[in-house]
Formats: C-alpha cells, sequence, structure tokens
C-alpha cells in the first residue's frame, strides 16, 4: 500500500537516491576519518571513563561491585 | 595546575534508580497479568478498567517509558557527571526532570485504564500529557547540555554522543507524531488520517525504538561495560563509527524498503549492499561489548553483572540481526500480525533492556551507598532464572507467530482455505501462550529477587549523596595547533549538538518529505464518505477499549487474505480516518470488511459474551457498553474539531449532527429488539455496532445518505 501511494508521487525516486549518495558518502567518511586519528588521541579519550576523579578512594569497590 | 574541588550529585541517580525498580515492577506485573489473560479470559475480571485491550497499551507503556525510562536517566545522570567531571548544571531542573517524569508516568497508569488513548502505539497518551512530556524533555535538555558546557574535561567520550543524539531525536520524533487537534480534555484527533497517519506514527514508532532504546543504553554499555570490567572498550574507532552510521542510518531505516521498488537498478544494488552494511553498525556495538571482555573472560564467570551485561549486548546482536531479516518484504509476509514480533520486541526489552538495567543497578547501587552487594548469589540466581525467562518467552513465541501465519496462509489442494475458522488457528496457540506465560513469571521472579537483593543493599548502606572530586579546571576554549575540525566540534557541544540535529534532520527530511506529499497523492475513492455522527462515535468507543490492540483493519493483497476477508484494503478508503487504526497485531481477525457480514444482533451478543457466540474465543466480554449510555455532548465539538483538519462535514451539521445520530440509532436499536435484544437507542453498545457495520463497506457501492448543508 505505502509503495502504491509513494510511487504514484512524481519525482519520488530522487529522495531515496539522495538519501543514499548522502548516507553512503558519510559513511565512507568516518571511516576515514577515525583510522586516520592518532594513537595518543584514542588512548586519551578510551581511558575516559576509567577516570572519574572521585576522591572517594574507595578500595572495597573492586571492579564489578561484588566481591 | 590548578585543582577544582566539587562533588557529584548521587542523590538524582539514587531517585532514578528507585523509580526504575518501582516502575520495572509495575510494568512486568500488567505484562504479566495480560500473558494469562491472553489465553484465560475469566481474568479480564469483566471490568473495564482491567480488560486485554486497555491494559496492553499500560504494560508497553509502563515499561519503555518508565521502567526503561528511569534506568536511562538514572545512568545518564550518574555516569555524565563523571565523563565531564562536573556536577549536574542544575539542581532543580534534576528535580523538575524527576518528578515531571513520575507525574507523566503516574497520569499514564490512571488515563491508559480509563480508556484515555489516542490508540496511536507508544504514543497513546492524550495530548495534555503530551505537552507535558515535551517540556520535561526540554528541561532534560538544557540540564544534558548545561552539563556539557560547563565540563571540566575537554574531550567528549563517546556516550555523551549517543546522549545527544538521543535527546535530539526524541525530541523531535514526539513532536512530529503528537500533533493533533484537541476536542476537549481527554480526546483529540491525529491531525494526519489514514495512510499519512500511519507513515508518521510508523515513523516515529521505529525511531522511537532506535533513539529511546537503543541509542541511550548503547551510551550506557560504552560507559559501565568498561567501567565493570575494569578496562577501556575494546576499539574507541569503532565506537565513532558505530555511533554515526547508527545515527544516521536508523532515523532513515524505517520506511526505506517501502521506498525501494520505486529506485532504479543501480540504486536498488546499492541499496541493498548498504542494507546488509546496515547490520556493520550494530554489530559493530555488539562487537565491541563483547570484545571487551578479552582475557577477562575468567571474570564474566565470576561477577555476575559481567554475566548480565553479556547476555544484554549478546541480546541486543541479535534483535538488530533479527531486524533487517524483518523488514525483508519475504519475511515479513510471514511475521507481520503475529506473535514472531512480540518475540522480537522481547528479546530486546528482556535481554538489551532489562539486563543491562540490572547489570548497571547491581554495580551502582553498591557504589553510591558505599558498601557491597548483599549477596551475590541471589544475583547469580537472577540472572539464570532471567535468563530461562527469555528463553521460555521467546521460543514459544517464535513458534506460535510461524505456526499460526502458516495456518492462515494454507490452502487446501482445491484451493480453498485449509482452515477458514480464523478461531482454530487461535485456540491452537493456547498451549505455546501458557508457556510463554511460564517464561514471564520466571523473569517476574528473577526481577522480584533483585530489587529484593538491591533493597537490602540499600538498607546495609548509607546513601553517598554529595560525592567529592576533584579535576582541574579547564582550559580555555582555545584551539591548539594542529587541531582537527572534529576536535574542535568536541569541544563546543552547543556545535555538536547543532551538527548531530542537522544529520539526523537531513534523515529524517529526506524520509518525511514524501510522507507529507501523500496527501495529496491517495487517489480518492467518490464512494467513500465521512463518517456519520453514530458511527464517529462508535469508532471512538473503539479506540477507548483499546479493540485495534488485537484486531487490525489493513487486509494484504495476498490471496489468503481476499479468500478469508474480502478485498484488499485500498489507501482511499482510509482518507477519514483519524487515526488510522491498521492495528499491529492479529490476536483477532482483521476487520477492515466486518461491515455487513454478520447481523446486528450478533454483534450485540458477542459483545455480551463472545465466548456465548464462538465457543473458544479468547476475547473478553464487553458487557458494559450494553449498559452504559452514549455521551453525546461531545458530538458538536467531534464535528468541529475533524471538520477543522478537513473532514468535508457540510457547514452547520454539527447543529443537526446529535438529530442524525439518534435517527441512526433508533434503526440499529430497532433492529435489536425486533431480535429480542432489550437495548434503548442510547446504549453505547448502537454506537459501536453502527461502527463495525460501516467497516469497509464504502467501496461496495453501499449508499450512505448524503450529508446536507445545514443554514
Amino acid at each position: 500500500m505505502y509503495k502504491q501511494v509513494l510511487q504514484s508521487i512524481s519525482g519520488i525516486e530522487i529522495y531515496p537516491e539522495i538519501a543514499l549518495i548522502i548516507f553512503f558518502a558519510f559513511f565512507l567518511g568516518v571511516i576515514v576519518w577515525s583510522f586516520t586519528r592518532s594513537k595518543k588521541y584514542i588512548s586519551t579519550m578510551e581511558n575516559i571513563p576509567l577516570d572519574d576523579s572521585s576522591s572517594e578512594k574507595s578500595s572495597n569497590l573492586n571492579a564489578g561491585g561484588v566481591k | 595546575m590548578e585543582m577544582e574541588k566539587f562533588s557529584y550529585d548521587n542523590r538524582i541517580v539514587r531517585n532514578f534508580a528507585i523509580a526504575t525498580m518501582v516502575w520495572g515492577v509495575v510494568g512486568m506485573l500488567v505484562g504479566l497479568l495480560i500473558a494469562f489473560q491472553i489465553y484465560l479470559p475469566v481474568l479480564n475480571f469483566g471490568l473495564p478498567y482491567t480488560t486485554f485491550s486497555r491494559l496492553r497499551p499500560l504494560h508497553t507503556n509502563a515499561v519503555i517509558f518508565a521502567f526503561v525510562g528511569n534506568a536511562m536517566f538514572m545512568g545518564i545522570y550518574y555516569s555524565l557527571q563523571r565523563i565531564t567531571k562536573a556536577r549536574m548544571f542544575s539542581d532543580l531542573l534534576s528535580k523538575i526532570h524527576f518528578w515531571g517524569w513520575q507525574s507523566i508516568i503516574l497520569s499514564a497508569a490512571l488515563t491508559l485504564p480509563l480508556g484515555i488513548t489516542t490508540s496511536k502505539e507508544y504514543a497513546e497518551l492524550e495530548w495534555p500529557i503530551d505537552i507535558l512530556i515535551a517540556l520535561v524533555w526540554v528541561v532534560f535538555a538544557i540540564n544534558m547540555f548545561g552539563t556539557i558546557a560547563k565540563r571540566r574535561e575537554k574531550h567528549m567520550y563517546v556516550a555523551i554522543w549517543f546522549y545527544v543524539a538521543t535527546v535530539v531525536t526524541v525530541a523531535v520524533l514526539h513532536i512530529v507524531n503528537s500533533i493533533e487537534i484537541p476536542v476537549n480534555l481527554f480526546k483529540s484527533y491525529s491531525m494526519y488520517a489514514g495512510v499519512q497517519d500511519a507513515l508518521v506514527q510508523w515513523w516515529y514508532g521505529h525511531n522511537a525504538v532506535a533513539f529511546f532504546l537503543t541509542t541511550p543504553f548503547l551510551g550506557l554499555m560504552y560507559y559501565y561495560l568498561p567501567k565493570a570490567a575494569g578496562r577501556p572498550v575494546y576499539s574507541y574507532k569503532l565506537s565513532i563509527i558505530h555511533f554515526w552510521s547508527l545515527i544516521f542510518i536508523y532515523i532513515w531505516a524505517g520506511p526505506h524498503h517501502l521506498l525501494y521498488t520505486a529506485l532504479p537498478d543501480w540504486a536498488q544494488s546499492l541499496g541493498t549492499v548498504f542494507s546488509i552494511m546496515l547490520i556493520a553498525p550494530s554489530w559493530g556495538g555488539m562487537i565491541n561489548g563483547l570484545l571487551t571482555l578479552r582475557g577477562a573472560w575468567d571474570k564474566v564467570r565470576e561477577d555476575p553483572i559481567l554475566k548480565f551485561m553479556v547476555v544484554a549486548v549478546t541480546a541486543y546482536g541479535m534483535a538488530t540481526f533479527e531486524g533487517p531479516m524483518l523488514s525483508l518484504k519475504n519475511v515479513n509476509a510471514i511475521a507481520h500480525y503475529t506473535d514472531w514480533i512480540v518475540a522480537h520486541v522481547h528479546v530486546g526489552a528482556l535481554g538489551w533492556n532489562g539486563f543491562l538495567t540490572f547489570g548497571i543497578l547491581y554495580w551502582l547501587i553498591p557504589r553510591i551507598y558505599k558498601t557491597n552487594l548483599y549477596s551475590k548469589k541471589l544475583a547469580n540466581i537472577h540472572f539464570w532464572i532471567g535468563t530461562l525467562g527469555i528463553v521460555f518467552y521467546a521460543v514459544p513465541m517464535y513458534w506460535s507467530g510461524i505456526t499460526q501465519s502458516l495456518m492462515w496462509k494454507q490452502f487446501t489442494p482445491e484451493g480453498i482455505l485449509q482452515y477458514p475458522n480464523f478461531l482454530e488457528t487461535v485456540t491452537n496457540l493456547i498451549p505455546l501462550y501458557a508457556i510463554r506465560s511460564v517464561g514471564g513469571t520466571m523473569y517476574f521472579v528473577g526481577v522480584i529477587i533483585g530489587v529484593y537483593n538491591l533493597v537490602k543493599t540499600i538498607k546495609a548502606g548509607s546513601l553517598l549523596a554529595e560525592e567529592p572530586a576533584e579535576a582541574p579546571a579547564r582550559m580555555l576554549n582555545t584551539a591548539e595547533p594542529g587541531e582537527t575540525k572534529h576536535r574542535w566540534l568536541e569541544r563546543k557541544p552547543l556545535q555538536f549538538a547543532l551538527a548531530a540535529t542537522v544529520l539526523v534532520l537531513i534523515g529524517g527530511l529526506i524520509e518525511i518529505i514524501p510522507t507529507f506529499l501523500v496527501k495529496s497523492n491517495v487517489p480518492t475513492i467518490s464512494s467513500v464518505k465521512p463518517y456519520t455522527p453514530l458511527e464517529l462515535q462508535g469508532r471512538d468507543l473503539y479506540i477507548r477499549e483499546g479493540c485495534n490492540n488485537c484486531h487490525s483493519q489493513m487486509i494484504r493483497p495476498f490471496r489468503s487474505e481476499t479468500e478469508r476477508y474480502g478485498e484488499y484494503s485500498k489507501a482511499g478508503e482510509y482518507v477519514y480516518d483519524h487515526p488510522f487504526l491498521w492495528g499491529s497485531k492479529r490476536t483477532g481477525p482483521d476487520l477492515h470488511r466486518e461491515g455487513m457480514k454478520y447481523p446486528n444482533i450478533w454483534h450485540y451478543l458477542h459483545m455480551q459474551d463472545p465466548q456465548q457466540i464462538s465457543p473458544g474465543s479468547l476475547m473478553p466480554a464487553y458487557a458494559w457498553l450494553l449498559e452504559d449510555e452514549l455521551d453525546m455532548s461531545t458530538t458538536e465539538d467531534k464535528i468541529n474539531a475533524l471538520r477543522s483538519i478537513g473532514v468535508p462535514y457540510p457547514a452547520g451539521y454539527e447543529k443537526i449532527a446529535n438529530e442524525e445520530l439518534m435517527k441512526q440509532a433508533l434503526e440499529i436499536a430497532a433492529d435489536l429488539q425486533k431480535n429480542g435484544a432489550p437495548v434503548t437507542p442510547e446504549k453505547e453498545i448502537v454506537a459501536l455496532i453502527a461502527y463495525l457495520q460501516r467497516l469497509g463497506t464504502d467501496i461496495k457501492g453501499n449508499k450512505t445518505a448524503d450529508m446536507k448543508e445545514v443554514k
């Protein structure tokens, strides 16, 4: 039903075509971007959650939270 | 470097955690009740407020917006403060967000059993609550962006990106889908009609799953999984690709398969390749999560938190593989309207959202209460009984979905339907429904054990409401030599949010523009006329009782369906349907060609006691419709409201609408009385019968009297 209704709209094909091209180009762009990052940058980023700057040195709360 | 001292707000995290547990229990309890009701109609208790069709939306809303929603806020408020090294922007906004959200849930819990509903799935709440949702969401957004703006950590960790995408997109989805014209405080009509309403609704429905149930939880996964495992995420690069391709693709993936056949060949081929690539971001995310545990699998054996997270991430992988498969036309032809879809969403809800939530709760509660988890053993029991519960839930539902679909489509060698009686395809499923309810019970028992364990933990500790922290003050926003565009963007949350919004909107617009062109492109059928006042009131009763939760009004162009129900549905038949009522599940048969199929008295007796007319039927009784009188005071406003959004009621018609209504009611009541029903024309049942008898009859050349202008 959607298909029949949508097909009757003139110029409809252009939308998915534009979408495909934009998305495909963007996807490639992201891949290129992420693979050209420096090691230092990546290592800074991935360690952010592990350092939460809490002053509570809660030694009993070992990773996993259970003993 | 100067260190700044500040504190993290744990109280708001605690509040959302408690709300998560409370609403989780409530939402799942309602789910459990309807899982039993579906095969034991006596459990509907003969009351409007406890009937399946009103409770089913309560269950879905409670689980999605109350349980998962509160869990999302809990997880975000804890992690956002720590990855930005800043307290939440405003304690007051946090409080307004919390209490505002709880009041939305409470009003949903009251209005849905009362039958106050728009009928649009996962958007059932009426317009005053819709406005409240929008306001509370804006509060949440300000609080989040404010926190990001005053952060001490220069970089924005990937989890924040997921949170930002969630906030922005849910706002867009909610507002576009909720545009409706109020009749009174408790009733509104969707601005869109028929096909267009369906397109907007499922653009919303699809993306709500993506941006309410998926992206925020992926953000949580990228924070809590590394925390629980004590090591960084497997590949940060992969997480970047995961994020951008996911938000970019998800927003348009909903109806994209609807458009494909209008594409030229080259684009179709590229589209197919691209569709397969879509699995990549989802699975990239899953693999990223699982590989974070590389070399730490011995910990998984020991630690229930990691077990919960591993099953959650695995369930995410399964559901996101199944999703694209279900959007293939030939698979969809089998799965649509059946329990297969129910199985699919519960793998996501019970596995992905449910287990990740409990993994986070077990990790977080001991931390903010400065104690250890009360019992690791109970957490392990919760894990195992919950996992088995998911299996006992999902497997019978897959089985049931496929069985029923094949029975619907089965022809004898002579070319007639092998199971012409719909009921036969339902009663066959009862054992599977029974097993499902056992699976649901197991999962629920697990949740109760989990909540008990967490409450015991809370009692043993004391809340560290203000957790002291210190971090270097953030350096001024000056560009460093050689920095890239993205890092510039990353340091500026507003620019980043803007960029993300633009990207989401590009996807959204390309998808939604054809939808808005649809209206003028639905071929009109001259014999299709607006509903009479009585039928309109009957239709609103159909919505109030939630009939659309079990009955579709959309006959697909398959021989198995036209044989069973009649002529397949045409787009032009729905042009006056505000809202559309196509439904998404056939627990009962399709009703689009129900009109004039049975005499009025059949419907009367069937509503009074379905089992008396169809022995073995699973439908609840709606006996109150025979007793209660129709509220005619709303007729005039309803006609006015509908006319204002394009339904061609003649000028002045609202003045005589109730007169016309009574005229038609008298005819139907007279026919019912003749057949022995003690009924008066004012009863609700008369209006409902009028609507049911009208369904799908317009194209049969059935003469509907023309409505005349009143001077």
